[in-house]
């Protein structure tokens, strides 16, 4: 319920319509470049999109700084932020929910007796190295299953394995942020700068391991997005989560970078905290797909 | 803030103002409402007699998915959001959205979507053919290369969606007047901020299913493609976990509507104002366990079939103590019949029969006979038009002379509603005939012994669409001359906020918020 006996109502403002100019660019764009035209739509729009948030989002600090937002707006933005949050959730939930039953109900139904007319032979086993269409078609197939997976490599090969590592990064750098929080609500500005560096640095870590994986699934292990469920539910579950882990480091990289400018304190740290939230978001996400995409392989 | 609004067409691009916003979106699904409109039309001027008259089955494929996809994400949906727009800052004594900036870019979007959705049409190889619930592999294996602006489209849509409903969220939850408590918010309140929720919980869904066809049209994936170890029903999954909310999104708004039109001509306060609010909420959690009765005759395990069957059934007792409370709000209220109670009480007594004809084909055995056929588009245009679009047009009714500030012609109203609900009645109630009789839906031509009804349905057809011309007509002539009302209540029995209000609305309006006893 409202508190306030005055409210804030911005002036009109060009922004919004700027950016869903570059939605729409964005939207043609992409549609005609995965079709084999060029990019330039894309690209254009990503410009004006990139443009306009910078802009948009500056304005935004510059109106809190001046102090001309109201308790109630602050509020409005904080639920805002947990809302959207929220909607990412539930965008994990669907590849996830796809996982399931890809695994669990799916791939069992193909490999019972009664489709033994379409795919005879086929053997339903998670990870999924020999694809219906490699039983049926042999030589001929278009799914060729992938060489290795990226399953726990059992307790010999513990250390070597990356995944483990990647947790244990995204997992220190959820604590890290806990800290940096703890310290800016305690008004230690060095220590806030100090630990949400870290958080940054381990965020980018996280990101060119995750590469590194990629680029020896594609090279030596012959898994590609192209090589049945497998290989596309594991990079699309890790792929839209290396993305969101992007877009969180740089959302924290900007809070760094608003740190040491000295835009936070004990009583307004709001765009810092949201990133945060952000942050143990991606995070938990990465629990999820360690147990359910690497563990349980 | 004590200014009007701004000059010349900078005034609609760049505004943040509720009620501009809520104008913007309900004048461009209007706009949407015709083309859909314009679409049906040329569905049932093709279906007039069996063969092949006016178009090709290819067009005609197009046509049905365009006529889908157009009413319930650019017509209808819009539609509600506009109303929340424009009230639900009023209703809650809040001056303005939570949001105003982001406010504006939720609605200019919607054009840019759109725009690049029909523009399919004129491309090569044609707009989308596969059906408003483009089924995998149809719209993946089988689709046309437009798939890719359809589902980019689709994307950029889910994004104003869900920024909307953060909106709409914040708004309610952070910006009502002091005293009111959220067991004293109106109605429509009450159902855009549940709505708001299953928006936000359901559209990153559809994100994920266009997503995936996305990789598996261009990208090699095989999520949908069973030689790569997927699985075609994984689409349906997923795709109606998003789309059994999605018509609860689009029925909820409808049911607050109603909760206020019904009350003000009847002279009464609503009955059973909590039951109402715990019934919307049960219809919406309900809403997400359900989504599997579309797919009766997909091959689901016996076991999946029944639960799927009985969860749904439950959602008639939620739905059915609503029906009782709007007709015991009238029983002994004084009772009069302005166009919007016309509209209201056709709403309650048709939105019944497409609730009940939902009973039937949610009966996994009697389905058998029903899915696919036209009884199923029988069933959901009762709910969808009778339902959605009677009460989206008895809220611009109910709410046009607060608005603008001028009556609309009350008799040229009360003949645009009977043309329409008999046009309405003629073309969707011989459907379930048809459907029973065995008609499948989405084809272009028919056996001949369907010859008969469908004529009338036809006919039907062009009578609604025609009332809907005249319903423009009304408007616009409302707005430019019609007769000034200066009541702040406007109607004798209207209760709540938006009427303590000066009529017309200033453009500002509660720049300090009222005391709510």
């Amino acid at each position: 319920m409202s508190t306030e006996s005055n409210y804030y109502v911005p002036e009109q403002s060009r922004l919004p319509i700027m950016a869903a100019t570059g939605l729409g660019f964005i939207a043609y764009g992409a549609g005609s470049w995965v079709q084999g035209g060029n990019a330039m739509f894309f690209l254009a729009g990503a410009l004006i999109l990139a443009f306009t948030l910078y802009t948009w989002f500056s304005l935004v600090i510059k109106e809190n700084m001046a102090g001309m937002n109201s308790d109630q707006l602050k509020r409005s933005y904080v639920w805002g932020m947990g809302w959207f949050i929220f909607s990412e959730v539930m965008f994990f939930a669907v590849f996830f929910g796809s996982l399931y039953y890809v695994r669990n109900l799916a791939l069992p139904w193909l490999g019972n007796e009664t489709n033994t007319l379409l795919w005879d032979g086929f053997e339903a086993a998670w990870p999924l190295m020999t694809t219906p269409d490699m039983v049926a078609n042999g030589e001929a197939a278009q799914f060729v299953g992938p060489a290795e997976n990226m399953s726990f490599p059992g307790w010999g090969k513990l250390f070597s394995w990356l995944p483990l590592w990647n947790t244990i990064i995204l997992m220190s750098s959820s604590v890290t942020v806990h800290i940096a929080h703890t310290a800016i609500k305690n008004n230690n500005r060095g220590k806030f700068n100090l630990w949400l560096g870290i958080t940054v640095a381990l965020g980018a870590i996280f990101l060119v391991l995750q590469v590194v994986e990629y680029m020896h699934a594609y090279q030596h292990m012959g898994l590609t997005l192209e090589t049945g469920i497998y290989g596309t539910t594991f990079f699309m579950l890790t792929g839209f989560h290396g993305a969101h882990v992007t877009m969180g480091t740089i959302m924290l990289l900007i809070q760094f970078l608003r740190g040491l400018k000295g835009h936070f304190n004990a009583e307004d740290q709001f765009g810092f905290e949201a990133a945060s939230w952000y942050w143990h978001f991606v995070d938990v996400v990465w629990v999820g797909l360690f147990i359910f995409v690497y563990i349980l392989a | 803030m004590a200014h009007g609004p701004a000059k010349g067409i900078g005034r609609w691009l760049f505004t943040t103002n509720h009620k501009d916003i809520g104008t913007l979106y309900l004048w461009f699904s209007f706009a949407m409402f015709l083309l859909g409109g314009f679409f049906a039309m040329v569905i049932r001027a093709e279906l007039f007699e069996p063969g092949m008259q006016i178009i090709k089955p290819e067009f005609f494929n197009q046509m049905t998915t365009m006529h889908g996809l157009v009413m319930v994400f650019g017509a209808i949906m819009p539609a509600f959001v506009g109303l929340a727009n424009w009230m639900i800052p009023m209703m809650i004594g809040a001056p303005d959205m939570a949001l105003p900036r982001m406010n504006n870019l939720s609605f200019w979007i919607l054009p840019f979507a759109f725009t690049l959705l029909a523009s399919t049409l004129f491309m090569e190889g044609g707009a989308p053919n596969f059906g408003w619930t483009f089924y995998a592999p149809l719209s993946t294996t089988y689709a046309p290369d437009t798939v890719n602006y359809f589902i980019f489209a689709m994307h950029i849509m889910g994004a104003s969606s869900i920024m909307g409903s953060i909106n709409i969220i914040a708004t309610i939850l952070n910006m009502r007047a002091p005293g009111m408590t959220l067991m004293k918010m109106p109605m429509f309140v009450w159902t855009w901020l549940i709505t708001a929720f299953l928006l936000i919980a359901v559209m990153p869904v559809l994100a994920g299913a266009v997503t995936m066809m996305l990789m598996d049209i261009n990208f090699g994936t095989s999520f949908f493609n069973a030689a790569g170890g997927g699985d075609p029903v994984l689409f349906q999954h997923v795709f109606w976990f998003f789309g059994h909310p999605e018509v609860y999104i689009i029925i909820l708004p409808a049911f607050g509507v109603i909760s206020h039109i019904i009350p003000t001509f009847s002279r009464k306060p609503l009955f059973g104002y909590s039951s109402m609010v715990y019934a919307t909420a049960s219809i919406a959690f309900l809403s997400f366990i359900v989504w599997a009765h579309h797919m009766f005759l997909v091959g689901m395990p016996i076991g999946g079939e029944l639960y799927f069957m009985y969860a749904t059934m439950l959602i008639a007792v939620p739905t059915a103590a609503k029906v009782f409370n709007w007709i015991s709000t009238m029983f002994r209220g004084s009772l009069t019949f302005e166009t919007p109670m016309l509209f209201a009480i056709a709403f309650v007594i048709l939105f019944t029969i497409g609730g009940l004809t939902g009973v039937m084909v949610a009966i996994a055995p009697a389905d058998v006979q029903y899915h696919d056929s036209y009884f199923v588009v029988a069933h959901f245009h009762y709910v969808m038009v009778a339902g959605a679009v009677f009460s989206g047009t008895a809220a611009v009714y109910y709410w046009l002379p607060k608005w603008c500030g001028n009556m609309y012609n009350e008799s040229m109203a009360k003949v645009q509603f009977w043309v329409s609900f008999i046009g309405f009645n003629v073309t969707f109630f011989p459907q379930h005939f048809l459907g029973l009789a065995g008609m499948p839906r989405r084809y272009a031509d028919y056996a001949l012994q369907f010859s008969d009804w469908n004529m009338v349905s036809s006919i039907g057809a062009f009578t609604y669409g025609a009332s809907q011309l005249l319903f423009l007509y009304i408007v616009i002539q409302a707005i430019k001359s019609g007769k000034p009302v200066r009541d702040p209540k406007v109607w004798e029995g209207a209760e709540g906020l938006e009427w303590t209000l000066p009529t017309p609305v200033p453009y500002h309006t509660f720049s300090t918020p009222p005391e709510v006893k």
